[in-house]
């Protein structure tokens, strides 16, 4: 008992340094369906300059960090971000952005679009506005940074643990749309 | 005997990595000032191995893992063979140029096969790029070592980097110019800068070879282009700046690399056909130059 409390604290300081990595480092996979993609460019080049924090785009899932979910999401997309998100490797992060994954903006109504992000993919951190400006999208990846320190953004976690809630959610809205053929 | 043989391998494979990653560093600090951004800090190559090899990884197979491990120790069982500056792994052999130019291909070749296994469509267009590549720009750097060859009747790179010693206007730089430009563009293609990144094309390949690498193969992948960024400038360091102290040598190499990144910033991207061509072109051609100059 004794061994493995003392196991767990050697882990849990060893994990601390390596948060401190990995929040240094955090590259980040864009899925830019949504209109928040325009922001970002502006964000990576020269004027707010993404790099000084050490976060950089990636091309594929297997080597991203961050996954990012630029603006509305339709319900055929969501299938393909959850293929997305379970390629990618832990420990993982989920952004996201403006104000429809949030509680679904302008297209609240919509048929085709998902609401709630939430629901169906861990979202460690939101950042609203529509589209929130490049000023806001750097302060929301200091907050995770800071998150990530302190060990608090574990969104990834959470997703094992309720697998099937996510499941189920995101079974229901796939399967309310499945083409009848 | 052996005890100190290994030390010293140790020393080589280390530095090579170490140096590899703080040009690296330093590159993209360079490359953002010219975008007139200001980047990461110098270390942050560092950190990004670190969080690499922190992170979980996924293997298709046992060739995937097999091939990025033989692909990097493909390439550091080629430093050994590089003096760095006056150093020696191996007193005896001091840096047969030809054992260096063939173990070369071995770290890409292991890359190949690892890549290949990953089952990614695009990383076996992005390898086969690399390879098609490699055809392309051996042959003006294969002409300028068989130019040093005769030049010194030896193909050692030791007695290379001996015969450039005394005055800097010894350096082969100044008594090959042509050659030495030759080879320069052929350093652009052995370090995959743009224009010839075809089999990185991040935007249309998807980062071509790395496409399913994630965590540690990723990491070795990493670990692998910097030990390739300190023996290919290494290797055009010792051959036509005349080596020198560790010092000197460090920093002639990084001259070397920030050349080869300044050419980049300024390029957009060949096809890879058209690359080839333009390599057996224009620097295959210079070097033929300097190799006519010489004998007659």
């Amino acid at each position: 008992m004794i061994l493995s409390s003392t196991k767990e604290l050697k882990d849990k300081g060893f994990e601390q340094i390596l948060d401190f990595f990995r929040k240094k480092s955090l590259w980040m996979l864009h899925y830019c369906t949504g209109c928040g993609a325009v922001e970002l460019p502006p964000t990576m080049t020269s004027r707010w300059d993404m790099e000084r924090f050490g976060m950089g785009p990636m091309a594929t899932p297997r080597q991203a960090d961050l996954l990012l979910i630029t603006g509305y999401l339709s319900v055929k997309s969501l299938k393909r971000v959850i293929y997305t998100y379970e390629q990618m490797q832990e420990p993982k992060w989920v952004i996201a952005f403006g104000s429809c994954p949030i509680n679904g903006g302008i297209y609240y109504d919509s048929y085709s679009v998902i609401n709630r992000l939430a629901l169906y993919l861990p979202v460690d951190l939101s950042i609203e506005g529509c589209m929130p400006r490049p000023e806001a999208i750097i302060d929301g990846f200091t907050k995770l940074m800071k998150a990530i320190e302190k060990g608090e953004a574990v969104g990834y976690k959470k997703y094992k643990e309720n697998y099937e809630w996510y499941k189920k959610n995101q079974r229901e809205v796939l399967e309310r749309t499945t083409p009848v053929l | 005997m052996v005890k100190t043989y290994i030390f010293r391998f140790l020393i080589a494979v280390l530095t090579s990595i170490f140096m590899g990653l703080l040009y690296m560093g330093i590159g993209r600090k360079f490359m953002a000032r010219i975008r007139r951004c200001y980047a990461g800090p110098f270390y942050q190559s560092y950190i990004d191995v670190i969080k690499l090899f922190s992170k979980n990884s996924i293997s298709h197979n046992w060739i995937m893992d097999f091939g990025v491990m033989m692909g990097f120790a493909g390439i550091i069982a080629t430093v050994v063979f590089l003096p760095i500056g006056p150093f020696n792994v191996f007193p005896d052999m001091k840096g047969n140029i030809i054992i260096i130019m063939y173990f070369m291909t071995i770290g890409y070749l292991g890359m190949a096969m690892g890549v290949a296994a990953s089952g990614n469509p695009n990383a076996t267009i992005g390898i086969a790029r690399a390879l098609s590549l490699m055809i392309g720009y051996e042959i003006p750097f294969a002409l300028s070592v068989i130019l040093l060859i005769f030049a010194n009747r030896s193909s050692l790179l030791y007695d290379m980097v001996l015969s450039q010693h005394g005055s800097f206007l010894n350096w082969n730089m100044f008594r090959y110019p042509f050659a030495f430009a030759g080879s320069l563009i052929a350093l652009q293609g052995m370090l995959g800068e743009q224009p010839f990144d075809a089999m990185i094309a991040p935007a249309e390949i998807a980062s071509g070879p790395m496409v399913e690498l994630s965590g540690k193969f990723l990491g070795f992948g990493f670990l692998q282009h910097a030990s390739q960024i300190f023996l290919e400038t290494g290797i055009i360091a010792a051959m036509f700046l005349g080596g020198g102290t560790i010092l000197g040598f460090f920093t002639k190499q990084l001259i070397l690399y920030l050349i080869t990144l300044s050419i980049a910033a300024v390029f957009s991207r060949y096809r890879f056909e058209d690359a080839v061509k333009f390599f057996w072109i224009i620097p295959t051609l210079l070097v033929l130059l300097q190799l006519v100059i010489f004998l007659a």
